[in-house]
């Protein structure tokens, strides 16, 4: 085990209202063996010890499923590492004497909360639009009435690994949340489950993406490289093939 | 207190049917007048929610993250049971139930683990109406792997995201209540306290984590769905967030707690390597199916695990337990590595691991295979670790994971308090002194989906209530306790952090007295030392923690310190448990209790009983009653896995 020198410009924001700057802070002695947000806990102590604010930031479960946690490291959504979310980042991919830029996901539908924290509900409306099989608890066929070949269903739960986190908003030039979208129109049109909401589905949460502000895709492929699910923008294009065939077919 | 658990009379496999038709009901036209609370929106809290909602309820639903999404059920890796016996293997509900009984080493209420045994089989349905993407055999059917505890295959899963897609589905169903403006939605709220009006639950008080402002809310019922306590521990493998306050605040206002000290310590977790650790990562036990624990038979050999020929290792959990070789249940495992590794055996730099390896596994099934399987679970390996598992055996060792202990409830999951309801692992209802691997996503829909709603229009059929208002006496009350305490909180940050501890060292200091001296193994001796030296903690908390920032804006560090100040005043019950059951059961080792092999040993004539702790003051000590359990279906037995 190694340990680091590091120098950290961070992203200072007390409120949506405030204007934010970077801050620099110096940190010695980090073992390589830390992960991202433990090296953040560690700066937070030390500033708490210091009497000053620590850094706000959004965190959970630590193992890169609750999608809480992420910020902008060095220009790139979850830092270097491919497929990784910030809690599953290790400091290992950093060197002594580095200076680390840390900001939080900017877009226009995310307003800045505190710092790094910010405010990703309208990913929630977008979900709550149509992102489901409206199936009441109850009286459901058994599960192996419902066959579905293999494949399928390894491709419905590609899309499905999504994690909400928002790293393809933060990341698209377009501040679009099709990647995120998609996944969930993907999953659902991929299964018989969801065939037959499949247009008004399509629809409704296209409608909502807009009305919360979020951009178009025109393939900048931003948010696949930095998606730390791999979710693919092969999914974009399904999305735009069921809304197409939303409009067109409808009634 | 009285501990009335209302298990209806009858034959085991009668007595859920018969309880739901003797249940009274609330015309479907009647429900909307009816609202219900419910707190946490994990796999309990949002199949619960959404469920209510579909009947007709007004539901409020609390989470303490940004989304409802968030919840912790959402790290689940490995599965969920059910009873379909679709591999013809010889499963049934009553082998579910009996495994799930003797797995918990017969500590828990056979009704109500019958029960979900029962309703296992509907929630793989529902989940898969939901369009949860579980995994498949060629034939389009559903895949079943085996896991720890049973002989059978029943598992369901997605890849190693089981919790996860369950989750999304139930969160899917909720968001559709929310969207129907039947589900009101509010997050980033803390439950600091729950309301009582004439002795009955009818709401909560919380603390908006984005304004810090404190708030009332009215209801009819109030669910608890807030999950587990093992972050007393400091490290576990729960999420920063989760925590003991909602269940804390409501045993305090009269809700009886059971068997705190039961916990479960996984088998298979990343090995800790540093004071600056912030958590646990598990591996799910599902790795059991496939990879070898061994350890190296020659004590404090330090040579490469590829080094050590295959007559000098020793597979210890398939000599010692021949039948079910590495898939005894957790508990088992768990105390034969730490036994491995206080023998000296223990590899990595700390000694603290034992190997867990997939070289056979690989060579057998193929890589592809094996990586089809694992390999989300092994890249999740190697981006901490730095090492891969098809390359080198995995280190693992165990943390503590899932909290079988909770709030007492009865057969209808209500708490000792009218009205106040607690699911999933909040309560402590169906997995006794040990779960069994890939029960704890059972249960927690089992409780959402299929069995509160049934609760809830009986406590509303039964009893006649006045509509109460958040101006009201009670309300107001609690929130003047809950500012109060947030003040005491930060009274000693006024003089800047000069000679202060932050609120992570002392949790540290609390999670450290806690592993020592109640984790995988306990002793009077030790037990009886951390109930001396647990008040001189508390007390340097309480005088010396230093909170930088006020109460009215985003605090990280309040937060965390609110939910601390509980699991001081939380561990005092948690070691008294430990220390009155003087027996070893499941989880719980009392090292007085073994067998001559070094097993559990259990004292049936004494310990069959739920401990179930009153709070009757801050300063006077708790007072402990006992729920006798009977059994009436089957025979207790000492367990064996050989």
């Amino acid at each position: 085990m190694s340990s680091i020198n590091l120098t950290l410009k961070i992203w200072r924001q007390p409120n949506s209202d405030a204007l934010g700057n970077l801050e620099t802070y110096t940190l010695d002695s980090i073992s390589t063996d830390m992960s991202f947000l433990e090296m953040l806990d560690v700066l937070n102590e030390k500033l708490t010890k210091e009497g000053k604010d620590p850094v706000a930031f959004d965190h959970d479960c630590r193992e890169g499923i609750c999608g809480m946690c992420g910020a902008i490291v060095d220009g790139v959504a979850h830092g270097p590492e491919k497929e990784v979310t910030l809690c599953q980042l290790h400091m290992r991919h950093f060197a002594s004497g580095d200076t680390i830029v840390i900001e939080p996901f900017r877009s226009r539908a995310f307003p800045i909360k505190k710092d790094l924290l910010i405010d990703r509900s309208a990913l929630d409306r977008i979900i709550q639009s149509g992102g489901y099989v409206s199936v009441n608890t109850g009286g459901t066929p058994d599960g192996n009435s419902i066959p579905i070949p293999s494949p399928q269903a390894e491709l419905a739960m590609d899309a499905a690994a999504c994690i909400g986190c928002g790293a393809c908003v933060a990341s698209c030039p377009n501040g679009a949340a099709m990647l995120f979208t998609s996944a969930k129109i993907s999953q659902l049109c991929l299964l018989p489950q969801g065939q037959v909401e499949r247009k008004e589905r399509a629809l409704a949460m296209v409608a909502q993406m807009d009305k919360e502000g979020f951009g178009n895709c025109t393939n900048f492929k931003e948010c696949e490289a930095v998606c730390p699910k791999g979710i693919s923008i092969r999914n974009i294009a399904r999305l735009n093939k069921e809304y197409f065939k939303g409009i067109f077919l409808e009634g | 207190m009285e501990l009335n658990s209302r298990v209806p009379s009858g034959p085991l496999e009668e007595k859920w049917n018969n309880h739901r038709f003797s249940n009274k009901l609330v015309n479907p036209a009647n429900r909307r007048k009816y609202s219900a609370i419910v707190v946490g929106t994990g796999l309990a809290g949002a199949s619960a929610s959404a469920t209510l909602a579909e009947q007709g309820y007004q539901v409020k639903t609390f989470c303490i993250q940004d989304s409802p999404r968030r919840a912790h059920s959402i790290a689940a890796q490995g599965g969920i049971n059910a009873a379909k016996n679709y591999q013809n293997d010889g499963d049934s509900v009553h082998r579910l139930f009996y495994d799930t009984i003797k797995g918990g080493d017969f500590r828990a209420r056979e009704a109500n683990v019958h029960r979900l045994a029962e309703v296992s089989t509907e929630i793989i349905d529902q989940c898969v109406a939901q369009g949860v993407p579980f995994a498949r055999e060629y034939g389009g059917t559903l895949a079943n792997r085996s896991f720890g505890g049973a002989q059978v295959s029943r598992t369901f899963y997605a890849r190693g995201q089981t919790g996860q897609q369950l989750l999304l589905g139930a969160y899917g169903a909720l968001s559709r209540q929310i969207h129907a403006k039947r589900v009101e939605m509010f997050t980033r709220r803390e439950m600091m306290d729950v309301v009582l009006v004439d002795g009955r639950a009818r709401g909560i008080t919380t603390r908006n984590i984005m304004t810090g402002e404190i708030e009332s809310f009215t209801a009819d019922v109030v669910i608890l769905a807030t999950g587990g306590y093992g972050n007393v521990y400091f490290l576990s493998t729960n999420a920063m967030a989760s925590n003991v306050t909602a269940a804390w605040r409501a045993h305090k206002r009269g809700a009886g707690f059971a068997n705190p000290s039961f916990v479960q310590i996984h088998p298979t977790c990343i090995p800790v390597h540093g004071d600056y650790q912030s958590k646990l990562t598990l591996m799910s036990e599902s790795l059991r199916n496939d990879g070898r624990v061994w350890v190296p038979k020659k004590i404090g050999d330090t040579r490469k695990p590829a080094d050590i020929p295959e007559s000098e290792r020793d597979y210890y959990l398939e000599n010692k337990y021949p039948s079910f070789g590495n898939l005894v249940p957790r508990d088992v495992a768990s105390r034969n590595a730490k036994e491995q590794c206080d023998l000296g055996k223990g590899v990595g730099g700390t000694g603290l691991a034992v190997y867990l390896d997939f070289a056979e596994a690989i060579k057998r099934d193929g890589r592809e295979t094996i990586l089809k399987k694992y390999g989300n679970l092994f890249q999740m390996y190697e981006k901490i670790t730095d090492s891969n598992p098809m390359v080198e055996p995995m280190m693992i060792y165990p943390a503590v994971h899932y909290t079988m202990g909770g709030l007492w409830v009865d057969y209808d999951l209500m708490t000792t308090i009218p009205g106040l309801f607690a699911i999933g692992e909040c309560n402590f209802s169906d997995h006794g002194a040990n779960r069994l691997g890939a029960s704890a996503l059972m249960q927690g829909l089992a409780d959402g989906y299929f069995v509160i709603a049934t609760s809830i229009a009986h406590y509303l059929g039964t009893n006649k209530l006045e509509k109460v208002s958040e101006h009201e006496n009670p309300f107001i009350e609690s929130k003047r306790e809950v500012e109060d305490r947030i003040s005491r909180l930060l009274k000693n940050s006024v003089g800047g952090p000069a000679g202060k501890f932050t609120v992570d060292e002392i949790h540290k200091e609390l999670g450290k007295l806690m592993w020592d001296n109640c984790g995988m193994a306990r002793n009077k001796q030790d037990l009886e030392k951390a109930l001396t030296e647990l008040p001189a903690i508390k007390q340097k908390f309480w005088d010396y923690v230093y909170i930088p920032g006020t109460t009215r804006e985003i605090n990280q560090s309040l937060e965390r310190a609110g939910r601390v100040a509980d699991f001081l005043e939380f561990a005092e019950i948690m070691i008294r448990d430990a220390l009155a059951r003087e027996e070893s059961c499941g989880c719980h080792l009392r090292e007085e209790s073994q067998t001559e092999e070094n097993e559990a040993k259990r004292d049936d004539a004494n310990y069959s009983h739920v401990s179930v702790w009153e709070h009757l003051g801050d300063d006077k000590e708790p007072a402990m009653h006992k729920e006798p359990l009977t059994f009436e279906f089957v025979t207790p037995s000492q367990r064996s896995y050989k």
